[in-house]
């Protein structure tokens, strides 16, 4: 019956041409998202021609490593119902692997797969390790655990210095394509020269899109769909014939593995890598605090939280700046809003989010569209 | 009916409990076990001295938190702020009695650890009672929420430190006479250390007191055993939640304030950064078991020291190291709690 069902949905999906295909029919199902995400993704994709400079760039770029950040752990938190607090360390593997492998063995595209590739494999026995071994307890031993590994992690990328650099990370040269010097076109593209630094913006853009859209149609396969029935009821997935474990331990291994590429992309637009960009566990607050207000349990979510979270981390304090400037003189409220006291706001956001709002900004707008 | 009546009058005597041994022996054991390794008995006792220290210090930190698991099955990621928030309530004492601390008497200097203590355990007593209305009360039973939602509680709780006390690290200075070392030949015992392990010592005899000789003990332990039964004879577990709670709060706002004087240094993020050595010790012992904890806190601190004294290297993982080896031995813990 299910399976009619399920084939006659695909079918219609076919019909529906190539976009829905490519979203893997999960659209956002409300007007406003849609056009908040188009927004998001245009501007991302025109950033290096509509602003100007480097700064709003480096936004933009983080912003999409987020975004990919984001969505793997979406994929654990949010589909597969467990808490992991290990993702910054496949983060940081990442980024090791591409530091690591253009630092010793030259600036050339072998080094970043040699890196990558082993970034990879080392992220995916990992994750497999600690899910096969601590997924078949509870919930809160499993996040307790990997809160030990990832800080035994971070300790061992500090100390290990004569490998990872210690605390003052690795610094490295790109590939040429990609270096600020390499000007594949002699004349500009609507007035702006194409150089090796936009030439990486779009590496990053592409592959960010690339492993989003595969994540998403994971999460709308038949296996993401068993995530779901886990996360649900853990007991009646298993009754029903579902090795429970197994399928944790696929969802965190491809979650690794897309955490990883995120770290790689990340070392790769800063052509540096240490503790503090990748391993630290203010970044793992950070991405708890991005996947909740996004939305949890939709990939969506990933977008709109990086988006607002990168901004507001870039833009929030200016803003914050005014008015504590404007409230000087009543006693502790300038401090409550001085401008490094962004995360203070967020985090409380973030305790209503878990509240009021257990779908986050998507889930909040979607149900406005069908009550 | 009426046996029921005499059985109550005079109780037919339960069979005793067996103490579980071996997580006990374990200690001792490895102890003596590492003296030939280390070779001499002078930096070994130095070693044990430190490892003990530091073990009171996690299990004052962690104790609360285990509780408040066994008793509420919930768990506080939030609970190393209150830890740093006991550590930053010492500069409400330390700012006006300044004197004391630099004062040259033993009376004076114990005196104001011990003010800085309750005050530390007052105002982490209040605001536990708080973040329990508010953060934790609307998840009771979602673990899922409570890791998230106390997480959330971390951050904010965290930043208001930051706002009221500013963000820079805050130095603050030992008590004079607490200062050094006491010298027996050739033993060298650094003297807060000393009264680290006192106060430690004096708070798990209090803590198993409480628990095993007093009614409230005896509800908080069937509390943990089963909820449920204890309502249903008429308590309100709630109560006692909340008070535990509390407690629990209190408890590592103590064990904040040790390790704030140890560190001599006050940040807003310590509190977060030795809650991994809780986690695992808690792990280690049993969530929910206050002995286990005990038992866990002086074996992993133990090991830091002899790891970080034969191989330094190892040291790094020697915490992780521990915690596999003994959830290999006993995957629930050393003292499991009997429910879960």
């Amino acid at each position: 019956m299910t399976r009619i069902s399920n084939s006659a949905k695909f079918d219609e999906t076919r019909r529906q041409g190539p976009a829905i295909w490519l979203l893997s029919s999960d659209t956002p199902r409300s007007l406003l998202l849609s056009l908040i995400l188009i927004g998001i993704v245009a501007c991302l994709f025109a950033a290096p021609f509509v602003f100007s400079g480097s700064q709003p760039l480096s936004t933009a770029a983080k912003i999409c490593v987020f975004v990919l950040l984001v969505a793997s752990y979406d994929l654990l938190l949010g589909y597969t119902g467990i808490v992991s607090f290990a993702h910054t360390m496949f983060f940081g593997i990442g980024g090791y692997g591409i530091a690591i492998a253009l630092e010793r063995l030259g600036a050339s595209w072998e080094s970043v797969a040699i890196g990558l590739v082993s970034a990879l494999a080392l992220s995916a026995v990992l994750a497999a390790i600690i899910g096969l071994l601590s997924l078949r307890v509870r919930a809160i031993f499993f996040s307790m655990i990997t809160l030990a590994v990832a800080s035994a992690a971070a300790v061992l990328a500090s100390q290990l210095s004569t490998i990872t650099g210690g605390e003052d990370g690795l610094s490295f040269q790109l590939p040429a394509e990609l270096r600020p010097a390499f000007r594949p076109l002699a004349d500009p593209i609507l007035g702006v020269t194409i150089n090796g630094r936009i030439l990486a913006y779009y590496l990053i853009f592409v592959v960010t899109v690339v492993i989003f859209l595969i994540l998403l149609r994971i999460v709308n396969s038949p296996f993401g769909r068993v995530l779901q029935a886990i996360r649900e009821n853990e007991f009646r997935a298993e009754a029903l014939g579902y090795r429970v474990v197994a399928y944790r331990t696929a969802a965190s291994v491809i979650s690794a593995l897309a955490a990883t590429v995120a770290g790689a992309l990340m070392a790769l637009w800063l052509r540096y890598n240490g503790p503090d960009t990748t391993l630290s566990f203010s970044i793992m607050i950070d991405i708890l605090l991005m996947v909740v207000i996004g939305g949890m349990g939709t990939l969506y979510g990933a977008i709109i939280g990086a988006t607002l979270f990168v901004l507001a981390q870039s833009y929030l304090q200016i803003l914050m700046g005014l008015g504590s400037t404007a409230l000087a003189g009543i006693p502790l409220l300038p401090d409550l809003i001085h401008p490094d006291r962004w995360l203070l706001w967020l985090g409380a956001l973030f305790i209503v989010s878990v509240y009021a709002f257990p779908g986050g900004i998507v889930g909040h707008l979607r149900r406005n569209r069908s009550p | 009916m009426s046996d029921v009546a005499a059985d109550a009058a005079n109780p037919p005597l339960l069979p005793r409990s067996r103490t579980d041994w071996l997580p006990l022996i374990l200690v001792p054991v490895l102890a003596l076990a590492v003296l030939p390794l280390i070779g001499d008995v002078s930096s070994w006792v130095t070693l044990t001295i430190a490892g003990l220290a530091m073990g009171m210090m996690i299990f004052l930190m962690a104790s609360g938190l285990t509780l408040v698991f066994g008793l509420m099955d919930i768990i506080n990621f939030g609970h190393g702020v209150f830890i740093s928030l006991g550590a930053y309530a010492t500069l409400l004492v330390l700012g006006p009695l300044a004197g004391w601390a630099s004062a040259n008497s033993v009376a004076l200097n114990l005196a104001l650890l011990l003010l800085c203590i309750v005050v530390a355990m007052v105002l982490t007593g209040l605001v536990g009672a708080v973040f329990e209305r508010v953060i934790v009360r609307p998840v009771y039973g979602n673990h899922l929420k409570q890791i998230l939602v106390t997480m959330g509680g971390l951050i904010v709780t965290e930043q208001a430190i930051h706002a009221i006390w500013g963000a820079s690290p805050i130095p603050i200075p030992l008590p004079e006479t607490l200062r050094g070392a006491f010298v027996l030949g050739d033993i060298v015992m650094e003297r807060y250390r000393v009264v680290a392990i006192g106060i430690g010592l004096l708070v798990f005899a209090a803590m198993q007191l409480l628990l095993n000789r007093t009614r409230i003990g005896l509800l908080i332990r069937a509390g943990v055993e089963n909820p449920e039964m204890v309502e249903a004879l008429g308590y309100r577990i709630r109560r006692l939640f909340v008070s535990v709670f509390v407690a629990g709060s209190a408890l590592a706002g103590l064990g904040g304030v040790m390790w704030a004087f140890y560190r001599q240094t006050l940040t807003a993020g310590m509190g977060m950064e030795v809650m991994v050595l809780v986690f695992i010790v808690i792990i280690i012992g049993g969530l929910g078991s206050v002995g286990g904890c005990f038992v866990g806190s002086v074996l992993v601190a133990l090991v830091a020291n002899y790891v970080g004294f034969l191989a330094p290297k190892l040291a790094l993982i020697s915490n992780i190291l521990v915690m596999a080896l003994v959830l290999i031995w006993r995957p629930q813990g050393l003292f499991p709690v009997a429910r879960r």
